[in-house]
């Protein structure tokens, strides 16, 4: 086997890693040489076949799992920001559970951005801004049945916003006529019975009618990472950010893997996956291989969509009707597969422990064949 | 003999319904009566406890099968109901079949064209969410269609069934009759059932509604009999007594022709009999109970949870030739060894089979007989019979004694013997020992394979297993030895290697110490060194020479200590620097997997056995030990600690002030105060880091806690540090302590102080002693940690136990990539680049090394 031939069996980054170390000049027979002895070492590495490597994983993220902290918040990076770290963290994302506790981005920037160019009104501009947040009081008139408010013009600059823009964006969300006297706008309960609920019920539509901003990000901090500007916000809405002019696309990422798999596909999604389990493994201080988290990330995504790691998600789809049995709700499993008539082919683990036959997984899914003396003529 | 044994393997078990007719054929007996033995306490014929459905008295033989107790497995019978009983765990699929299929004709109420169409959608629908959520949507699709009321192929009228809960049908406010629901669901033709996901030639949908029930074998529910002499029966004995009881009265009341009232009463009585001898649990009815009050268990709760027949004893085992007691440490036997005491090794045995080259060694065995060590305690004939060692029958085994039997021998040194210590976490937690007898009555472990198990010696127990066949015991040697385990799979690292005091102990021998050349010689030979050629031939010996004693000549490694000096061994000579935890350790052991990939597990086994000795008999020339005095401070460091706390509380007095004249910057989302309680605690985490790092800087005069922390052995410089200058902020829920009182932490204090004392700062260190609020302060982040790990465990057991679940049967193929049990494809290679984390450093291919070795 040629230089070539053998590189073409090694994986690009064992390759990177070897051309890091030769030094230059090396000739090209002793370059042979390490590829060959390279290759022996590779091919030692290498799994053995009928590796039960679904077990060793679990077991490798199982283990560490009781030496985790419970506590919910953890300060990472900046501490301003409160984000789920340790346990709870892990187990949400194994639940694949689609809203989560708290969701963030990270938002790059492209130039001139990046170094810091209107980074603060950048940030005012995605933060979401909703009326209550524009206005000191709100006036409620039982007389009247109207409720009444004026603006707060400091921050309604901030925000670029302009009174007009948000008689409008009133009118859609509260679909009610809205009157503008001077500073003051009002806006009156017209359904037949108006009593003090509707108009204590408007006051609160009011409150939180949306006027500016990315929806769902309640809050943004610019932090400089290094030698750029970066955006960290607590709420994730991609779609919107990745609309921004601003926004550097290639490297803006959010934790909510749900999101990123509608807007990015489901590869994007297991790449999220493998990054969030592993950084929540290296903040406790863990030490973790990544096979195993891809192992894991690969079983979440292998048919195309997000699935737990729960009785509803991928353990509800095994094909072995007593291995679902043995996990939970064995008796709505026996029934229905009584019912479609299942049959158990009995080719994974527990069904075989179960009727005290050999485990097909490692040694034990090896037979010998051996000819047998008397059949043969 | 063996040869004649026909090994049968199941391939597959099929699931379906029983209909009455097969459930009539395969049964033993007739039940028709609630008796249950007659006056002389023999089992009534056709009472629960037939003998023609097994037999669990000793002395009686089955009349199905012709076999004693323990041999007949059992025989099913069957009672006749007087009117059909609707089974609960049907109910569900009972009512979403009438309520989409029609009444008369018996199809499903969609017409033909859109069913169709419906296909692709019901496919998806069932994928996703199982056959359960593709019932549930038939269900709403008929709803949801006008036509509805009327039939879309026999255009006959539709009415409204509905369920009340737990077993009755409406149908308009009007009761439907188990008999009428099953006349219904008889008509409903196989194709149709196909759509709503039922297999019509395994389950008909009416043979969930009971004409006929069987009756489990008395082998399933066993009664026991209590010292008095009484008889105590199971609780499916006691159920199934009630149901053939008002099973007779309502037969007898059919046929004397008793008024339609009663003749409903009892059969609704029937019902709810026969539900809870299904599932005691269900929701709107009142769980029968035994005469004390207690709920009966039944077939349900058999099957049912953590107790129940599935996971406690299908899916886990009990076993015997196993051992339990407390452990403790012996560092002189090897990592691969398990001390086991004579008591246990007279109990376990290992079978071994008598030819005619063994006899006579064998022949020792049984004379020795039970009692006298090593001895033996069963013969095993060739025909499979068991017979025990005892003093009369010594004489007459010897005797018969001959080729083809087994000889059950006590264990002895050198056997295989399964090692476990629970929560068994991971692999590492149950590994293969060599058997080593030692005085003593606890079992015995190298203190470096602690660290897999988890162990420690304060009273933790762990167990023994011997596995009994000689495929097992090649199995168990050659993949579960301690030292195949050396590498954790987890990170590629040895997870077994140097702690505590073999740490310290080649800490300082590698560090300073030299010695003259006998006491070397003396210490190399303790440790089981017998060529001193290496030691060189000078006066004094360096502890650097001594230890690279153990480095094989051609060895040549390049590295860096925990402090992040470098340590460079060159053809087998520690040059430079000092072996500690990070080549030494569990988890880091960059030194240790270098010499494993060279030369292997079982060198690497023995190196790691010397090393170990080495330091414990570094130790005990050197001595280690603590005194209150390693945790003097030098005047410098106590200033410099001083000086640092004075200026934490001066910014926290700043903070404070700022806090309240409100000139304090917020954080984007915070209020005032919870920006200035983050600030607070960062300048006094801050101050407390400074503290230990000062103390670090000024640990040079090597004090034996110093060796300890800076060898990696135990503790950390903030232990230290919280011992002799100050203990630090106590956080809780990741905040300062909050308020107990009204506006303070205790009464101790002033109102609204948020000052570092009051707020749990405790600038003193353990040595100088905690005052009363100080120490109240510390048990309740104390307190707070114990919550932490109670509530943690379970937490992070039942994320592990769906993991595991999920994951158990991934396997690598021979075409590299990884499969599950059906065969489909979850990663093309395993990890993306086939590497075996254990076999790999770190995760990784260490190339630079080849590299190196072929430039030279």
């Amino acid at each position: 086997m040629n230089t070539e031939e053998i590189k073409s069996k090694l994986t690009k980054k064992i390759i990177e890693d070897v051309e890091d170390c030769i030094p230059k000049g090396t000739s090209a027979d002793k370059i042979k040489k390490i590829y060959e002895d390279v290759m022996k070492e590779y091919e030692l590495a290498k799994v053995a076949q009928g590796e039960s490597v679904g077990i060793i994983s679990a077991e490798s993220i199982g283990e560490p799992g009781t030496q985790m902290i419970l506590r919910t918040f953890h300060l990472a990076g900046v501490a301003e920001m409160n984000v789920t770290t340790g346990l709870p963290r892990l187990i949400e994302i194994l639940d694949g559970r689609k809203s989560i506790e708290t969701p963030m981005m990270e938002i790059y920037l492209k130039e001139p951005y990046k170094s810091g160019k209107n980074i603060k009104e950048l940030a005012v501009q995605i933060k979401e801004t909703r009326l209550g947040e524009l206005v000191k009081e709100f006036i409620i008139d039982l007389a009247e049945n109207t409720v009444s408010f004026t603006l707060d013009e400091d921050k309604l600059k901030l925000i670029g916003a302009t009174p007009s823009l948000i008689i409008k964006a009133i009118e859609k969300a509260a679909k009610l006529p809205v009157k503008q006297n001077g500073r003051e706008i009002s806006v009156p309960v017209t359904s037949k019975e108006a009593g003090v609920n509707e108009v204590y019920k408007l006051k609160e539509l009011l409150r939180h009618v949306f006027v500016a901003g990315v929806k769902n990000i309640t809050q943004v901090l610019p932090v400089k990472r290094g030698e750029e500007y970066v955006i960290i916000t607590a709420g994730s809405n991609l779609k919107a950010i990745l609309g921004m002019e601003a926004v550097d696309v290639h490297r803006t990422t959010s934790n909510d893997i749900f999101e990123l798999n509608a807007v990015f596909g489901i590869e994007a999604a297991r790449a999220s996956i493998i990054n969030e389990i592993y950084k929540i493994i290296e903040s406790q201080g863990l030490n973790v291989d990544e096979r195993h988290i891809m192992l894991v990330a690969d079983m979440m995504t292998v048919d195309g969509m997000i699935k737990g790691i729960t009785r509803y998600g991928i353990i509800g789809e095994k094909s072995s009707v007593l291995a679902r049995a043995s996990f939970e709700t064995p008796i709505k499993h026996l029934i229905n597969a009584a019912l479609v008539g299942e049959r158990d082919p009995l080719n994974s683990v527990v069904e075989n422990v179960m009727i005290n036959q050999i485990v097909p997984i490692g040694t034990g899914q090896s037979r010998i064949v051996m000819k047998d003396k008397e059949n043969k003529k | 003999m063996d040869d004649q044994v026909v090994y049968k393997k199941i391939g597959s078990i099929a699931f379906g319904l029983f209909d009455p007719a097969t459930l009539k054929k395969m049964s033993a007996a007739k039940i028709v009566t609630p008796e249950l033995y007659d006056r002389e306490g023999y089992p009534v014929d056709g009472g629960l406890m037939d003998i023609r459905m097994g037999v669990i008295d000793p002395g009686l033989r089955c009349k199905t099968c012709g076999q004693k107790i323990k041999e007949c497995p059992g025989h099913f019978g069957y009672m006749e109901l007087a009117r059909p009983i609707m089974h609960i765990k049907f109910i569900t699929l009972v009512l979403s079949l009438l309520r989409s299929t029609c009444k008369q004709c018996g199809r499903i109420l969609i017409p033909q064209d859109k069913i169709a169409s419906l296909t692709e959608e019901l496919k998806k629908i069932e994928e996703e969410g199982g056959v359960e959520e593709r019932r549930k949507r038939i269900v709403e699709i008929v709803a949801s269609l006008k036509t509805a009321t009327k039939c879309p192929h026999c255009k006959s009228k539709q009415m409204k069934v509905t369920l009340e809960k737990p077993y009755t049908f409406l149908e308009d406010d009007k009761r439907l009759s188990p008999i009428e629901i099953r006349s219904r669901l008889e008509k409903i033709p196989n194709e149709e059932l196909h759509v709503m996901g039922i297999n019509g030639e395994v389950a008909r949908p009416e043979w969930s509604i009971l004409t006929m029930m069987s009756i489990p074998p008395v082998t399933m529910r066993p009664s026991i009999t209590l010292e008095s002499g009484e008889r105590s029966e199971d609780d499916l004995t006691h159920k199934l007594g009630d149901i053939v009881r008002i099973n007779q009265r309502l037969f007898e009341n059919i046929n004397a022709g008793a008024p339609e009232i009663i003749i409903e009463d009892l059969w609704d009585l029937l019902q709810y009999h026969i539900t809870t001898f299904f599932d005691n649990e269900v929701a709107q009815l009142p769980p029968a109970r035994h005469r004390n009050g207690q709920p009966l268990k039944t077939i349900s709760e058999r099957i049912k949870s953590k107790e129940g027949r599935i996971r406690h004893n299908l899916a886990g085992k009990r076993t015997n030739f196993s051992a339990r007691t407390v452990i403790s440490p012996d560092p002189m036997i090897s990592i691969n060894e398990v001390g086991v005491p004579e008591a246990i090794a007279k109990k376990l045995t290992v079978p071994e089979r008598v030819t005619d080259w063994n006899i006579e060694y064998l022949k020792e065995f049984v004379k020795k007989g039970p009692g006298e060590y090593p001895g033996s305690n069963y013969i095993i004939r060739p025909d499979g019979k068991k017979k025990k060692i005892t003093s009369e029958t010594q004489e007459a085994c010897l005797e018969e004694l001959q080729p083809g039997y087994v000889v059950e021998r006590h264990l002895m040194d050198g056997d295989i013997a399964i090692f476990n210590r629970q929560p068994s976490l991971h692999r590492m937690s149950m590994m293969c020992h060599r058997v080593r007898i030692l005085p003593g009555k606890t079992l015995r472990l190298n203190v470096a394979v602690c660290a897999p198990y988890n162990a420690d010696f304060d009273g933790d127990e762990m167990n023994l297993h011997i596995p009994q066949t000689e495929e097992a015991r090649a199995e168990a040697e050659i993949l579960m030895l301690v030292q195949t385990q050396i590498i954790s799979p987890r990170y590629g690292l040895a997870i077994i290697g140097g702690t505590q005091d073999a740490l310290s102990g080649n800490y300082i021998l590698t560090k300073k110490l030299n010695f003259p050349r006998k006491k070397a010689v003396e210490l190399a030979s303790a440790i089981g060194i017998e060529d001193f050629k290496r030691l060189p031939k000078k006066d004094t010996v360096s502890g650097k020479e001594l230890f690279s004693l153990l480095i094989p000549l051609d060895f040549s490694f390049k590295g860096e200590s925990k402090d992040g000096n470098p340590v460079i061994i060159k053809d087998g000579q520690l040059i430079e620097g000092h072996m500690d935890d990070a080549n030494l350790g569990e988890g880091a052991g960059l030194f240790l997997r270098h010499i494993h990939k060279q030369y292997g597990e079982e060198f690497t086994a023995d190196l790691l056995g010397k090393i170990f000795k080495l330091g414990i008999v570094t130790l005990m020339e050197y001595g280690q030990s603590a005194a209150l005095s390693d945790l003097d401070l030098s005047l410098k460091a106590q200033s410099e600690i001083n000086s640092v706390l004075e200026s934490a509380y001066e910014k926290v007095d700043e903070l404070i002030s700022a806090f309240h004249k409100g000139t304090m910057e917020t954080f984007p989302g915070k209020t005032l105060r919870e920006t200035f309680e983050m600030r607070a605690l960062e300048t006094l985490n801050k101050a407390r880091n400074k503290i230990a790092n000062t103390i670090s800087d000024n640990a040079t005069k090597d004090s034996h806690l110093e060796v300890m922390i800076k060898s990696g052995a135990a503790g950390k410089f903030l232990h230290l540090t919280q011992m002799s200058a100050c203990v630090g902020q106590q956080a809780l829920h990741g905040g300062r302590i909050g308020q107990g009182y009204k506006n303070r932490t205790l009464s101790a204090f002033k109102k609204d102080d948020i000052g570092p004392e009051a707020r749990g700062f405790i600038s003193a260190g353990f040595k100088t002693g905690l005052k009363p609020y100080e120490f109240f302060f510390m048990s309740m982040t104390g307190r707070d940690a114990l919550m932490d790990t109670a509530l943690r465990t379970p937490k992070s057991g039942y994320l592990y136990r769906r993991l595991a679940n999920a994951m158990q049967d991934l396997r690598v193929e021979y075409d590299e990539t990884v499969r599950d049990s059906s065969g489909k494809i979850i990663q093309f290679k395993y990890g993306e680049d086939g590497i075996d984390v254990s076999k790999s450093e770190n995760g990784k291919l260490n190339v630079k090394r080849i590299v190196d070795k072929v430039l030279g």
